[in-house]
């Protein structure tokens, strides 16, 4: 059954990492949904975090694959696991007009988005959260004419146990 | 210190003596350090290809890294076939190309291509070196990689302006910090335990072992456990020799063209013990219908071959050597029982036979079982791809380890003779044959100049049947024997749609391969009857030098038994045995 993963790659950032990585994904003909790659709290210690849809089997194995980088000191499918916080962000832009202001303050109030450059036709505003909200929020803003949005792609950190 | 001295000294420190290989414009650098170090030998292969085969045969039979450098561009790209058979076999090299200058890198400059991209994929790993203060720990981490946990090629890329560079206070770095990389060595004696118990409560036990016992040495080991346990035990291609072929309890090569013997074993086990193996589907042909009703232990140093193929019930990771040694402590000693007769009489039931008195044609089998019986018993017996191939591993006669070297994953036509020569150069004084086929030999016989000139004795045998075999034998089983570009005698004068051998064939094979051992100033014979088999056989192997001995084989033959690809051992052809 092909489901949604969320694999978080623990690396040293060196050259061509994410390349080997997403070459892995690619020569096996495995699409991604999301990739991020940043620095972490330790020097040169980068963490890579994928969304793919695949099998477990198959996603199985690609973490086994990972796992086998040179560069790779830890792969973790977060996904069945729920002693993770998982976020993502989103920067969007959305078309006012005088009728459909007042509706479009009211959501992102609701949902604790915020303006970060507003003007008398249009408004730009950031939003962080599960993806599942970040989802519900892009839905219900749709009649109001998107005119452009930037998602972060999923990142997730593991919960105090 | 200049980065091209640096990496002359780099090498030496590892312990490389020999280097396989081409010059080109950006590694003069490097070639001006070796013209004035008399510590390494270069052999001067006749393409990238070759040298980094030749590489590659010198890794498989000495144990050691083998080292190719090339030049950017086409030297570098000659050598993606060799890499990718030498990772598909997990052999250590180290691949040196050279690159454009870091300042003309992505400006399709003079012979540039992207070569860590090229090779990321069929590496274990791979390094572009932007800077000459990185140069000696990049050398340092690429040997170490290449030869330890499960071996591999590693390839790296290092631009002209790096050769040149100096760099102050140069010491050559005395250990790796790798974080990423810890393969595991000792196996989880909790599993080794379930094994051991495992073993002593099958009825039906069977070993099944490859190229990683070679990789681990863990020959020895592998012998005890069998002295103590008396299991059968089936070897694949890359590991052929690590038990010597009269062992008792060894039923031969299992899969695709192996033994009856050993599949039916396969098939009937109830406890399959994979050591140093990848499930591969030549071995498994049905992946769902393997084994099906055994308990399976997979033991490998690499956690990403367990479950990759087939999920193991008792998975080991770890080194083979290691592991064998703790199981043969732990395991209780087991009697030769009904399974060991069971296995036996298929054994004897089935051998593997040719009859070369019913032919008036030599038989490539015959050529072979001749090979075995007037070659010295320590000889290195390399192949190239294709029937021969087959034939070499089902009717030589395996005795020790790093003596029979095959292009085993990657298939790879053209292995053979450059393989032999790096062989040749990393044991000498051996005997190193090659067997080939008239289609394989002529994918790298530009490697007969650098043996005849460098005086490096590969006696090439040529099983000459002017097909490419293999190919033709499934044309022939399962496309109605449509003979389609397999044929190497094939002229325009043909009739359109051949289906085998024919009154007006053309006659002349081209090129003459005696007539080529000549122009390269070697010796060569041919054999074309039975009766002559033996003596151009003798004369070839007592030759000093490099020699082609080549036997006109009959031209329709086939290899058996065989199951067919995806298939089962109830769909095997058995052949002459039935």
């Amino acid at each position: 059954m092909i489901e949604k993963h969320t694999i978080i790659v623990t690396v040293v950032n060196r050259v061509g990492i994410l390349a080997r990585i997403t070459g892995l994904l690619a020569q096996r003909g495995y699409n991604i949904e999301s990739a991020i790659a940043a620095p972490t709290e330790e020097k040169d210690i980068y963490k890579i975090i994928l969304v793919v849809k695949e099998t477990s089997e198959n996603i199985e194995q690609i973490t086994k694959q990972l796992n086998k980088l040179i560069d790779t000191i830890k792969v973790t499918d977060i996904s069945h696991k729920d002693n993770y916080i998982v976020r993502e962000y989103i920067i969007l832009k959305v078309g006012l007009t005088p009728r459909t202001r007042a509706e479009v303050l009211d959501l992102m109030r609701v949902f604790g988005a915020k303006p970060i450059d507003l003007a008398t036709d249009h408004l730009i505003m950031e939003l962080a959260g599960h993806v599942r909200k970040i989802d519900r929020f892009i839905e219900l803003l749709k009649p109001f004419g998107i005119e452009e949005y930037v998602r972060s792609g999923e990142f997730a950190m593991t919960e105090y146990n | 210190m200049k980065g091209a001295e640096i990496l002359i000294d780099a090498l030496i420190n590892e312990g490389v003596d020999t280097i396989f290989g081409y010059p080109g414009g950006v590694v003069i650098p490097i070639f001006d350090v070796l013209y004035r170090t008399d510590k390494i030998r270069f052999i001067l292969t006749r393409h990238e290809q070759g040298a980094t085969h030749a590489a590659d045969g010198y890794a498989r039979a000495t144990g050691k890294v083998g080292v190719c450098l090339v030049t950017s561009g086409p030297g570098a790209t000659n050598t993606i076939t060799g890499i990718a058979n030498a990772r598909m076999d997990s052999i250590p090299i180290v691949v040196i190309s050279g690159q454009v200058d870091t300042a003309n890198i992505g400006t399709d400059a003079f012979q540039e291509t992207d070569m860590i991209g090229l090779t990321r994929s069929i590496t274990k790993h791979n390094y572009l070196v932007k800077s000459v203060e990185e140069l000696p720990i990049v050398l340092k981490e690429a040997f170490y990689i290449a030869r330890t946990g499960r071996p591999g090629p590693v390839a790296i890329d290092i631009p002209v302006n790096v050769s040149n560079a100096q760099l102050k206070n140069y010491q050559y770095p005395s250990e790796v910090s790798l974080p990423g990389y810890k393969p595991v060595t000792n196996g989880n004696p909790k599993q080794i335990e379930k094994l051991a118990q495992a073993i002593k409560t099958a009825k039906k036990p069977l070993l099944y072992t490859g190229g990683g016992i070679i990789s681990a040495n863990a020959e020895p080991e592998l012998l005890a456990l069998l002295n103590k346990t008396n299991i059968p035990i089936v070897i694949t291609l890359m590991g052929l020799g690590s038990i010597p072929y009269d062992y008792p309890t060894f039923l031969g090569m299992p899969g695709m063209h192996g033994t009856m013997a050993a599949n039916l074993a396969l098939n009937e086990c109830d406890l399959l013990i994979g050591i140093g193996v990848r499930f591969d589907d030549r071995i498994t042909g049905k992946r769902e219908q393997f084994a099906r009703q055994a308990t399976v232990a997979h033991i490998d140093i690499d956690p990403a071959e367990i479950g990759k193929v087939i999920k193991p019930h008792i998975p080991v990771v770890g080194d083979a050597k290691k592991i064998l040694s703790e199981l043969v402590k732990k395991v209780s000693p087991r009697p030769k029982d009904e399974w060991n007769e069971r296995t036996l009489a298929w054994k004897n039931q089935y051998p593997m036979t040719y009859d070369q008195n019913a032919e008036e044609a030599i038989l490539p089998q015959y050529v072979i079982d001749r090979v075995s019986a007037l070659a010295d018993p320590d000889a290195i017996l390399v192949t190239d791809v294709g029937q021969h191939q087959m034939w070499a591993a089902q009717y030589y006669r395996h005795r020790k380890p790093r003596s029979f070297i095959s292009s085993g994953g990657l298939g790879t036509m053209g292995f053979g003779l450059p393989a032999a020569m790096g062989a040749a150069v990393g044991r000498p004084g051996h005997t190193v044959i090659t067997i080939s086929g008239d289609g394989s030999i002529q994918m790298n016989i530009q490697e007969l100049a650098t043996c005849s000139i460098n005086k490096i004795p590969v006696k090439v045998i040529i099983l000459n049947n002017s097909y490419l075999g293999m190919v033709r034998q499934w044309q022939e089983l399962f496309w109605d024997e449509h003979y389609s570009q397999t044929c190497l005698k094939r002229s325009p004068d043909c009739p359109p749609q051949c289906t085998g051998p024919r009154k007006d064939c053309p006659s002349v094979y081209i090129p003459d391969f005696v007539k080529l051992a000549e122009a390269n100033r070697i010796y060569g014979y041919r054999a074309t009857k039975p009766e002559e088999v033996d003596d151009v056989l003798k004369q070839g192997l007592s030759q000093p030098g490099p020699v082609i001995m080549e036997f006109v084989v009959k031209s329709i033959e086939n290899v058996y038994p065989m199951i067919p690809s995806g298939k089962t051992i109830s769909d095997v052809i058995p052949g002459r045995q039935s």
